[in-house]
Order: C-alpha cells, then sequence, then structure tokens
C-alpha cells in the first residue's frame, strides 16, 4: 500500500482544511519564537556566570520562584516539542514504505510529545523552590530552612 | 543538499537531547536530591564535550531553518540561498568560537 500526504502547496479546496500547509507555517512561525527563547535559555544557563557547573536544584528553584522565566520556559517546552514532534513526523513519511508502519510511528512520536507536554506543564506549574523535609544546603537562598 | 542533510540530522539530534531534557529536569519535581544526583552525572567531561556539540547543532539549524524561511518568504531568498549557507556557517563558527573557551573553562576547571 502506497502512502498518500498531502501537499502543503495544494490548491485550496472546499472540502477540507490543508493540515499540511499549517504545519508548514508552523514550523517557520515557532522556528522565529524558538531563536529567542532557546538562545535566551543557552545564554543564560551556559554562559552567564559559573555555567554549566552552577546546575542544582537551587538554581532551577531560583530561576522558577520567578514568573518571566515560567513562562519563558514553558512556551520553550510546548513551541520545541510540536516543532520537534512534526519534524520528525516529516521524517518517518519520507522514509516509511508501509501504511502500517507510518502510522504506528506517527502516533508514538505524538503520544510521547502529549506525555512530556502535560510532564513538563505539571512540573512548572507545580514545582515548590523550598520543599518542606529536604536538606538546607541543597534550597536557594530565600527558602526559610536556610 | 548538504545544508538540508545537516539540518534534518541536528533537527533528529536536538530532538532526542529535548526527550531526555524534559526527563531530567521534570526531577525536580521529585527532589532536590534525585536532581542534583542525575545532574552531577552530567558533569563529566564526556557530557561537556556532547554539550559542546549540541550547541553547535543547534547554532547550525537555527540559523540554517532562517535561511530557510527567507528562501520560502523573500523574493531574492533563492537567488542568495548558496551566500546564505556560507554566511550561516560563518555566523554559526563566531558565537561558536564565543561560546567553547568559556564552556570548556567551566567543564575543565581552568581560567580565561
Ligand atoms: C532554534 C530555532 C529553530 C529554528 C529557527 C528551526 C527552523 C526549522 C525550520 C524552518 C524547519 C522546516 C524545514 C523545512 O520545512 O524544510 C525545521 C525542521 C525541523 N526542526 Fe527545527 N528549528 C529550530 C529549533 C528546533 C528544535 C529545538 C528541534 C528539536 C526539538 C527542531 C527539530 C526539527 C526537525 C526534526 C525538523 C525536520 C527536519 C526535516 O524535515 O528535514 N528544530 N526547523
Amino acid at each position: 500500500m502506497s502512502i498518500v500526504i498531502e501537499q502543503p502547496r495544494s490548491p485550496r479546496s472546499r472540502k477540507s482544511a490543508n493540515w499540511e500547509k499549517y504545519g508548514w507555517l508552523y514550523m517557520r512561525a515557532s522556528g522565529v519564537v524558538l531563536i529567542f527563547l532557546i538562545f535566551g535559555h543557552l545564554f543564560t544557563n551556559l554562559f552567564l556566570g559559573e555555567g554549566i557547573k552552577a546546575i542544582d536544584f537551587a538554581f532551577v528553584g531560583g530561576k522558577w520562584s520567578d514568573p518571566f522565566w515560567q513562562v519563558w520556559d514553558l512556551l520553550m517546552l510546548w513551541l520545541a516539542l510540536i516543532h520537534g514532534t512534526n519534524g520528525m513526523r516529516t521524517i518517518v513519511n519520507d522514509y516509511t514504505e508501509r501504511e502500517a508502519v507510518r502510522k504506528t510511528l506517527v502516533w508514538s512520536l505524538w503520544s510521547i510529545c502529549a506525555v512530556l507536554i502535560v510532564l513538563g506543564t505539571l512540573v512548572v506549574f507545580t514545582f515548590d523552590p523550598c520543599p518542606a523535609g529536604a536538606a538546607a544546603e541543597l534550597l536557594p537562598s530565600f527558602c526559610p530552612a536556610k | 543538499m548538504w545544508s538540508w542533510v545537516l539540518h534534518r540530522i541536528t533537527g533528529v539530534a536536538i530532538f532526542f537531547f529535548l526527550l531526555v531534557h524534559v526527563l531530567d529536569t521534570a526531577l525536580v519535581r521529585l527532589s532536590p536530591e534525585a536532581y542534583n544526583a542525575v545532574i552531577s552525572t552530567y558533569k563529566i567531561p564526556l557530557i561537556g564535550l556532547a554539550e559542546l556539540g549540541l550547541v553547535a547543532a543547534i547554532l547550525f539549524h537555527a540559523l540554517n531553518g532562517v535561511r530557510v524561511i527567507l528562501i520560502d518568504f523573500w523574493r531574492k531568498g533563492v537567488k542568495y540561498q548558496n551566500v546564505m549557507f556560507w554566511i550561516v556557517i560563518a555566523i554559526a563558527a563566531i558565537a561558536f568560537l564565543g561560546f567553547a573557551p568559556r564552556h570548556l573553562s567551566h567543564v575543565f576547571g581552568f581560567e580565561i
């Protein structure tokens, strides 16, 4: 059974939306936003201060006690995972020969994407920088246990 | 053709890194001990060098992504696609050279 993929550039039809076109546009729109989000993320976490050496629970706790970085990381999570998953879908469409294999792989990709988006979103919103009972020396400096 | 191959390979590499990165960061929700235990296994030279490779991959993918967007939307994009490829390589190389010494100084613990 051969595989039929919609063309992003196929002419407008009255029957249904052209999802490949929206996917194509999404790759470009999310890409532009991700440039700012990802390079800002790399610069603050890897370049400023002590870079990679400084990354530990207290560092993450310090960042996510600020709504600015919560929103930043949340946007990055959603945009990058959907961009990456949709890119992987294109690659699966290109290289699979059998429709059943293609369907299974694409379905797996979106499942992994959904699980990680839900997990990451919950973590960003329910995270406590000063968990009760944790060793005080591991916590950010503003925690009462300090 | 090679820019497309590189764009595809770097895209896949960044995707798999991102899967692991979301999972390891989610450990902050478990406990400070769990997060620090896993992150400390990353603080070795091998991973430090892999991070350098990851930054190079992201630099190329992001800048070449801008090139792809310009080819699609800018009237002269197709005409200048080859020049833009070398501009992408040049900007990526400059940014990489700005980042690498600083990152390596953190990984290997020397002053610059
Ligand atoms: C930093 C900003 C980024 C920009 C500007 C960018 C740009 C792009 C563009 C424009 C495309 C579409 C290429 C096409 O349709 O021919 C693309 C494809 C892709 N991107 Fe990104 N991207 C970025 C970040 C990411 C990230 C973080 C990931 C991984 C999670 C990723 C993974 C992919 C994959 C797997 C593809 C498909 C490659 C292919 O079809 O050959 N990208 N990117």
